[in-house]
């Protein structure tokens, strides 16, 4: 009897151990091609002592530097965004960071109030498949899937992924225990330039306002943020498109007010911010490169310091020891990738 | 809830967990409320259909029983006193008052299904008749939702009441037993259509935890997944592709849709019995099995008493007999002997029974006109090939056919071929596509397509047909292997490391490549639709 429950047990052992080896295999390692997807993940190996932690989509993690804002402003802080990140997804993940630290404030990006269901598989698993797992996955798991996703697939990954036999790279091999870093502090550094030549026109809507659901997150996030003694600011990136409508930016801006949170409208301020479209963006319009988002950050981490108090942690020990390698090597990849960059013509 | 959900796989074993854990006498019970449970998710107006069958089926059979015994006390207590003819007057008065109860009760069931399952076929068909009348206003089609597995409990409801009538079955007297009987949750979807004398007898008793039991039961589950899932789910793809574009994939790619439709359907429906067989394994409760290797079969006839084994003997023992031998055929053999010569009118009967039969086969699998046609296609071939045995015979004798190696192999081979044709009908609403298209198949010279790439534009890649070939050649091998010991018996002979990897090979395979989840609509099983 005994013999055959340490059988029994072993066989499960290696059963789970199987099933574990083949869900790290078929995963997708999202190291080169599509690095979003590996963005959420990455916040866990960093220090935790970050004083600002950004929130939101694409336009987000694009457009501002915490490498800058540490090396300018002694700003400690993180992005913790990825590609058509939702606002409940936003909300979940601040759920998240603050089961490892308290920041001085949140900046949050408003874009994503556009939406008010979820939108797409894919974007989703970029966006939870990097999480680690605690009730706030779970309920941002439940927030937003599409009536097609099951929640046992973001339990067991390898339900998601079994398919992915046929296309195992030596990606998928290389990275099977590790991984490389993707973003400086949540930041995707993109160096490349293609300056704005056509602002395709905004379509029309039905109705200009923004859903329940998606204003219900925008209320739980301030009153998360209000409960834990964190200040919440508002920015909209200054990405031409898609289009940020006038009644939009009503409601935010009546939001705020009522709420008393700063807004900064980077599409308003963008001249302030030396926003140049034909040097600071490098696809166009919609996301902000380098130049771009240095500018963004330089704005910011001016306000952050002179309106918000955020403390400025330059000759900190703690600080130097963290951020000195990292601007360092951000430098470094600066340099590397622009060697690399062809000139746009 | 679709066997293949993850729901139901999770509430399964949860299931299986709970049962074990229930004391013995109670098991039945919650297998009540399990198989409710389960059944409530798709609608509680499922509920309510197969209460209202399950109630007159039992209230009737209670009754009948009821005045069976009455007759039996009131012989026995009049043994002496009564004469033939007053005991044969007794019995006719018991027994119609028998069958007012069995017709009340059948009509209720069958009452039930034909509304909720053929209404719209109805309505259909009214509306094509009389469209060109004037002033014909349209019949709007019903709304109505089809219970999952009516077909089945419904037939499973009246066997059980027939045999009752028959007194070859007392009644069950405990109504949730009966409930039990009709809702059992692992049958409840695709059958098979358990008859009571069978499945009470490990229905309601307390099952102990025995993990060889258990273990066959996974082992039949898992395999049950793989045919479902690796093989007719990816089969499924290719097919969907030919059928949709009938204009498109003409000449061989009718022959493709004929061999993919047979692997499908036979890897879709067996897979389905073995799951929801290995589910009442586990618990340590029988199901009759349904299926007796029916591709190996070298007649049609051979054919159907080994495909869907319960669906055939129901119609045989419910429908056929009972037909067979009422007055009304008795009446019509005897005039068309009179009229035709007692050769030819002894056939008349025969031919129409089994027409009558075949008929309820087609449109019991489904509401529309193609699986009438199908269930008579059936029916012909059946016919006149029995009409044909006395050329065989000749054949047979001057020729010694029976003496040929090759000729089993020939037989089996045009057993598959015929059958796959016959099945094309499943798939076309239209009648006339599947016959202009198999025609097309000796016309249009286009066999090229399978060796010229035209294979690989249907939604399979290459890995695809080679795992399709891999999972067929496989579901050969256990069926030869079943044919002298049931596979899991052979493997559970092996040393333990061997058959726990050789198990857990086939899990991992059902894993990675089965058809499901994202990319992969989640498809019903064939069997679940009729």
């Amino acid at each position: 009897m005994k013999k055959k429950g340490v059988r029994l047990v072993l066989t499960m052992l290696v059963a789970v151990l199987v099933l574990w080896f083949l869900q790290r295999l078929l995963m997708p390692k999202y190291m080169s091609g599509i690095p979003e997807g590996a963005m959420i993940a990455e916040y866990y190996d960093s220090e935790k002592i970050h004083d600002v932690i950004f929130l939101g989509d694409c336009e987000v993690y694009e457009a501002f530097s915490p490498c800058y804002l540490g090396e300018r402003y002694g700003i400690s802080s993180y992005v913790r965004g990825s590609a058509q990140q939702l606002i409940w997804q936003s909300y979940y993940l601040l759920e998240d960071t603050l089961r490892y630290e308290t920041p001085e404030a949140v900046v949050f990006n408003i874009m994503s109030l556009m939406h008010g269901e979820p939108q797409n598989e894919a974007y989703n698993r970029m966006t939870l498949d990097g999480m680690r797992w605690s009730a706030s996955k779970w309920k941002a798991v439940q927030a937003s899937m599409l009536e097609e996703e099951s929640v046992w697939e973001y339990v067991f990954p390898l339900l998601r992924y079994h398919t992915r036999w046929q296309e195992l790279g030596a990606e998928d091999v290389k990275y099977l225990f590790s991984r490389d870093k993707v973003t400086w502090e949540g930041y995707l550094l993109r160096v490349e330039t293609k300056p704005v030549t056509v602002i395709p026109e905004p379509i029309e809507l039905p109705d200009y306002t923004f859903s329940g659901y998606a204003m219900e997150y925008l209320e739980k996030l301030r009153v998360l943020c209000e409960k834990k003694g964190i200040e919440l600011i508002f920015v909209k990136a200054p990405s031409l498109y898609p289009h940020w409508y006038e009644e939009w930016e009503q409601q935010v801006d009546a939001y705020a007010a009522e709420h008393g949170i700063a807004y900064y409208n980077f599409l308003e301020l963008a001249e302030e911010a030396g926003i140049d479209y034909r040097t600071d963006t490098y696809d166009g319009g919609l996301h902000m490169n380098l130049s771009g988002a240095e500018k963004l950050s330089d704005y910011l981490g001016k306000k952050l310091v002179e309106v918000h108090g955020i403390p400025v942690r330059t000759g900190e020990e703690t600080y130097q020891n963290v951020w000195e390698p990292k601007v360092k090597l951000y430098h470094e990849e600066i340099e590397k990738k622009k060697s690399g960059v062809p000139e746009y013509e | 809830m679709n066997f293949t959900s993850y729901e139901f796989i999770l509430l399964t074993g949860l299931i299986l967990v709970v049962y074990y854990c229930v004391p013995k006498r109670f098991q039945w019970m919650f297998l009540l409320a399990a198989s409710y449970g389960m059944y409530a998710s798709a609608g509680w107006m499922c509920l309510v259909y197969i209460s209202i069958t399950t109630f007159s089926t039992y209230l009737a059979a209670v009754k009948i029983s009821k005045l069976s015994g009455q007759k039996a006390d009131y012989l026995k207590e009049h043994r002496n006193g009564m004469d033939k003819e007053a005991r044969k007057a007794y019995k006719d008065s018991i027994k119609r008052k028998q069958k007012v109860w069995l017709w009340i009760a059948l009509a209720v069931d069958i009452g039930l299904f034909v509304v909720l399952k053929y209404s719209n076929f109805f309505i259909g068909n009214i509306n094509a008749l009389c469209s060109g009348l004037e002033q014909w206003k349209i019949i709007p089609y019903t709304e109505f939702l089809v219970p999952l597995g009516i077909s089945f409990y419904t037939f499973q409801s009246m066997g059980y009441l027939l045999d009752v009538y028959n007194e070859k079955e007392n009644a069950q007297k405990n109504y949730a037993k009966l409930a039990l009987f009709v809702g059992f949750f692992p049958q409840l979807s695709q059958g098979p259509i358990s008859r009571y004398e069978d499945l009470s007898r490990s229905l309601y008793c307390g099952h102990e935890w025995n993990a060889e039991t258990v273990c066959f039961g996974l082992q039949r589950i898992l395999w049950g997944y793989f045919k479902k899932l690796v093989i007719a789910d990816r089969i499924s793809i290719g097919l969907k592709t030919i059928l949709a574009a009938p204009e498109q994939y003409q000449g061989i790619y009718f022959g493709v849709a004929m061999i993919f439709y047979a692997v499908q359907l036979y890897a879709d429906f067996t897979g389905g019995i073995d799951i929801a067989v290995g589910i009442a394994q586990a618990m340590g409760i029988t199901l009759k099995e349904n299926f007796m290797r029916p591709f190996f079969s070298k007649s049609i006839k051979e054919y159907w008493n080994r495909w869907h084994i319960s669906m055939g003997s129901w119609f045989k023992d419910y429908l056929f007999y009972p037909l067979s031998v009422s007055k009304t055929m008795l009446r019509i053999s005897k005039k068309s002997r009179k009229l035709l010569g007692e050769e030819a009118g002894k056939r008349v009967p025969v031919y129409l029974t089994t027409s009558i039969v075949w008929f309820c086969t087609g449109i019991w699998h489904g509401a529309s006109w193609n699986f009438v046609v199908w269930g008579l296609a059936n029916c012909a071939v059946l016919l006149v090939s029995r009409e044909l045995t006395p050329v065989y015979r000749w054949c047979h004798q001057h020729f010694s056919l029976e003496k040929k190696k090759w000729y089993p192999v020939f037989c089996v081979c045009r057993t598959v071929v015929l059958m796959s044709a016959l099945r094309m009908f499943d798939c076309y609403r239209d009648v006339r596509i599947p016959v202009r298209l198999f025609f097309g198949m000796f016309t249009e010279n286009n066999f090229s397509e399978l060796w010229n790439g035209g294979l690989l534009r249907l939604g399979l890649s290459m890995a695809d047909y080679i795992i399709l070939l891999c999972g067929a050649v496989l579901m050969l091998s256990v069926s030869l292997v079943q044919r002298k010991q049931p596979v899991r018996k052979t493997v559970s002979e092996l040393p333990y490391p061997v058959r726990t990897a050789l198990w857990l090979l086939l899990f991992t395979a059902v894993l990675l490549l089965g058809a499901y989840g994202q990319g992969y609509e989640e498809s019903q099983f064939i069997y679940n639709q009729f």
